[in-house]
């Protein structure tokens, strides 16, 4: 039973790495980590949103009907980050100047309501706990891990720090939109050939990264895949 | 009508949302395949864009700004754009079902498309002005709308042309799928960076 709760707890971070394996908040994930610090900042925010919403979605679920739950929990996650964002205003002024626009936007983020509806509603509130921080971690190693390679090579910079050889050659593309591009392709390719393939699951979008699958039950893709093949 | 102009063109080539400001990269990555797929995917968001903001614009002037209530907004946004899409796929459904066949299988994934949400937050922060009142910003704000999905439509309509030229290319095998999708995303993201100024000189 414990080997059941450390499982849960290290599926996020290693297995089902919400951003490498599962291809999902990718948004975010491409815009902020143009320094360390912003990175460690949106993901310490995705965390916290993630841990009360899965909390308070598995307490709830007895009492949500099924057909209201996506529409529940687009209010239950959107006040989490209203609750995240005052407090980013009021004690971190300097990041929520950074993250901006980005930190209302984890409302739309894959990730929370995807675990919503995967594993906050079908588990007890303590597993779903652990769930939230697995992924909240994982999400936030990733994070940390684009940061830093942007951050060294295109800044020469490490948390603000200036690093010796770097500073003076840095390939400033690198902190730039088609940087985050490449660099996040290339980090999949490291994974995949790193696994013999074995960690992406999804080579391709499947309903299981998709942003709407929640709501959709493959409907959607169903319907435009019979459009399709006419 | 210049300064329209500016807002427009700025939205389409030097701010592009997918391409320079990451918002909307699901479906940019997803639904890019095809290139009819990803114009009807454009074509749903833009409309869906354009009416957020109509929608949300005055929310936040007469509702949210009056009774000091701005905490509120993304809570607000978020439920009025998933119910205003909800309302139009239905109403498309009933009365204009010809519409519905092309548009509606993708209005249901745009509810939770970050780029709607932010263009509508955006838009606030930078063309809602109290003092100016309502007309002050509004135009602006739906001008700004427009050219952030006529830019989401570039990006689809070249993404795709691109995507299936290399989908039929040889790669390495661990770079199969969405590394090499992501790398051609990088380049079509760096003519995009040559755009940088163009306004500017253009109109300014």
């Amino acid at each position: 039973m414990k080997n059941n709760k450390l499982q849960i707890l290290t599926n996020g971070i290693i297995k089902e790495n919400p951003i490498l394996v599962l291809i999902l908040g990718t948004c975010p994930f491409l815009a902020v980590t143009t320094q360390a610090s912003n990175a460690i900042g949106m993901g310490a925010a995705v965390t916290f949103v993630l841990l009360c919403s899965n909390i308070m979605i598995s307490l709830l679920r007895k009492v949500i009907s099924d057909k209201v739950r996506i529409p529940c929990y687009i209010v239950v996650i959107a006040s989490f980050v209203t609750l995240v964002q005052m407090i980013v205003k009021a004690f971190l002024p300097d990041l929520d100047k950074a993250l901006g626009l980005y930190l209302p936007l984890i409302v739309v983020n894959c990730i929370i309501l995807g675990r919503a509806e995967m594993f906050a509603n079908k588990n007890n509130p303590l597993d779903s706990a652990l769930d939230a921080i697995g992924m909240g971690v994982g999400y936030t190693l990733a994070m940390l891990a684009m940061a830093s390679i942007r951050e060294i090579f295109g800044a020469g910079t490490w948390f603000g720090i200036e690093l010796p050889v770097l500073i003076d050659n840095n390939i400033s593309i690198m902190t730039m939109a088609p940087g985050g591009f490449a660099i996040f392709g290339i980090l999949i390719a490291i994974i995949n050939k790193a696994s013999n393939g074995k960690a992406i699951k999804k080579k391709d979008f499947s309903c299981e990264g998709c942003p709407s699958a929640a709501a959709c039950n493959g409907q959607n893709c169903a319907e435009k895949r019979e459009a399709a093949a006419k | 009508m210049k300064e329209l102009l500016a807002i427009v063109m700025a939205a389409i080539l030097v701010n592009n949302y997918v391409l320079s400001q990451f918002l909307g990269i699901c479906p940019f990555l997803g639904v890019s395949k095809k290139l009819d797929q990803a114009a009807g995917m454009s074509v749903a968001v833009i409309f869906v864009m354009l009416l957020a903001t109509a929608v949300t614009y005055p929310i936040q002037y007469f509702v949210l700004n009056n009774l000091g209530l701005k905490y509120l907004q993304t809570i607000v946004f978020i439920l009025v754009i998933a119910a205003l899409v909800q309302l139009v796929e239905i109403i498309l459904k009933k009365y204009i079902p010809a519409l519905h066949a092309s548009l509606g299988v993708y209005l249901p994934l745009i509810t939770t498309n970050c780029a709607v949400l932010g263009v509508c937050i955006s838009n606030i922060d930078n063309y809602l002005v109290e003092q100016a009142g309502f007309g002050g910003g509004f135009v602006q704000a739906m001008f700004n709308s427009l050219g952030s999905g006529l830019g989401f439509l570039l990006a689809m309509v070249l993404f795709s042309g691109v995507r299936s030229r290399v989908d039929k290319c040889k790669c390495p095998e661990c770079f199969k799928g969405m590394p090499i999708t992501l790398i051609s995303a990088a380049i079509v993201s760096v003519s995009f960076m040559g755009f940088a100024g163009i306004v500017e000189n253009l109109l300014g």
